[in-house]
């Protein structure tokens, strides 16, 4: 699901029922229901850090949360009055051994600030509670300095992720989710590309068709969805977290939010 | 060997690789800077005197003063970096993208509202010359 700094700040301003934005929310009704009902212990959310918590000084392509919170950021305009976010150091800890094992080098983090990409998510699925119902653990990919992660190394990153998930002993529900996108460009002449075609695509070929996603070159994520539409290889760190075989359980897309499609999609393993 | 950089003939695009990474480094570092209060005090209390305690080119320093933004892109700062400037001077996201477009606000808001930019004679620089 997208992020987008408005949309945390129509949350926190009560805007939410504006016709501006009542499309928007709308479309995470059901979700909301969804999530209260299969009350996730755990959250694994992958998101990209908008040069927050990593500068220039130190750009990680893969950096996973392990500490045991997560203050809100100032990102310019004072923090998001929402809770601080609980982090899940048990198990984070234990996904960074398996997965860098597994030949993916994290960078592990124990000191950060969460901003919008982290926060707006939580907000659209759990409105505005006095404490967040889930732990979180932040996986942050590099979008910002060129270039990201490929898609393909994304989503064997998630099937990678999702072994070590399965190893560990405790017995959590842990739901992992893809932010970011869907098409969008905030800079320069083109800025306010939308690419609603691709977008379509891009949910259609999330459910069924992964592999064929996972190659798509990042010239054409820039070219087609926007510079910022980038983003979208993070989706493919979920869905590789997924069966091969999933059930689409809920679509919601709507363009725009400020300068942004927003696209969300809910997905369950068949099994 | 050179690096295969295909998205240089992206129109209106500046990509934020490891050249203009390396360009706009203090520039990007000084917009950091600002996700503090007492930064941002300070900076609107006098911005020259704030820019000239960082190693960057006067052109930078003069394209942050302007809020030139295609000009602070060119230059190798990046939006999500200066988006801290925007928030600095209470500018929304939105209203920071419409300045770089030549669009006036409402224009571009309108633009968004009617489904945004399309892709069409956006996708190359040749077809953007064309139309």
């Amino acid at each position: 699901m997208s992020h987008v700094p408005a949309i945390g700040a129509a949350v926190d301003l009560g805007k939410t029922e504006e016709p501006y934005w009542k499309p928007l929310f709308a479309g995470f009704d059901f979700s909301k229901q969804w999530i209260a009902d299969e009350k996730p212990d755990v959250i694994f959310l992958v998101y990209n850090d908008h040069a927050t918590a990593f500068g220039l000084d130190n750009i990680p392509p893969f950096a996973i949360g392990c500490a045991d919170e997560y203050k809100i950021a100032d990102e310019g305009w004072g923090a998001r009055p929402v809770p601080i976010v609980k982090g899940a150091p048990d198990l984070a800890w234990h996904v960074r051994q398996s997965v860098i094992q597994d030949d993916f080098d994290l960078t592990t983090v124990n000191e950060m600030k969460v901003d919008h990409g982290l926060t707006v998510p939580l907000s659209l699925m759990y409105g505005q509670p006095e404490t967040w119902p889930c732990l979180v653990i932040p996986f942050a990919v590099n979008v910002v300095v060129y270039p990201p992660p490929s898609g393909h190394r994304c989503y064997m990153l998630g099937k990678s992720i999702r072994k070590a998930i399965e190893s560990f002993d405790e017995d959590l529900n842990v739901q992992v989710w893809g932010t970011g996108g869907m098409s969008h460009q905030l800079q320069g002449p083109r800025a306010g590309l939308i690419n609603q075609e691709f977008d379509q695509k891009f949910l259609d070929k999330l459910v069924n068709n992964a592999d064929e996603l996972a190659i798509i070159p990042h010239v054409d994520y820039m070219r087609e969805a926007g510079s910022e539409g980038i983003e979208l290889v993070m989706w493919l760190v979920m869905r590789g977290a997924l069966d091969d075989q999933v059930k689409e359980i809920h679509r919601h897309y709507h363009v725009p939010a400020s300068n942004t499609a927003v696209g969300h999609i809910i997905l369950e393993d068949l099994g | 060997m050179a690096l295969d950089k295909p998205y240089k003939d992206i129109p209106g695009t500046t990509v934020f690789d490891s050249d203009m990474a390396r360009a706009g480094y203090h520039v990007n570092q000084f917009c950091l800077t600002l996700m503090k209060e007492e930064n941002r005090k300070r900076f609107l209390g006098d911005e020259r005197a704030y820019l000239d305690e960082w190693p960057m080119s006067e052109e930078q320093k003069q394209a942050v003063l302007d809020r030139d933004y295609n000009a602070l892109l060119k230059l190798g700062a990046n939006v999500y970096f200066f988006a801290k400037l925007f928030f600095t001077d209470k500018v929304s996201f939105q209203k920071g993208a419409s300045l770089m477009t030549g669009m006036s606000e409402e224009e571009y808001r309108n633009m968004m509202v009617s489904g945004g930019r399309s892709p069409e004679g956006n996708r190359y620089i040749r077809e953007a010359d064309d139309g």
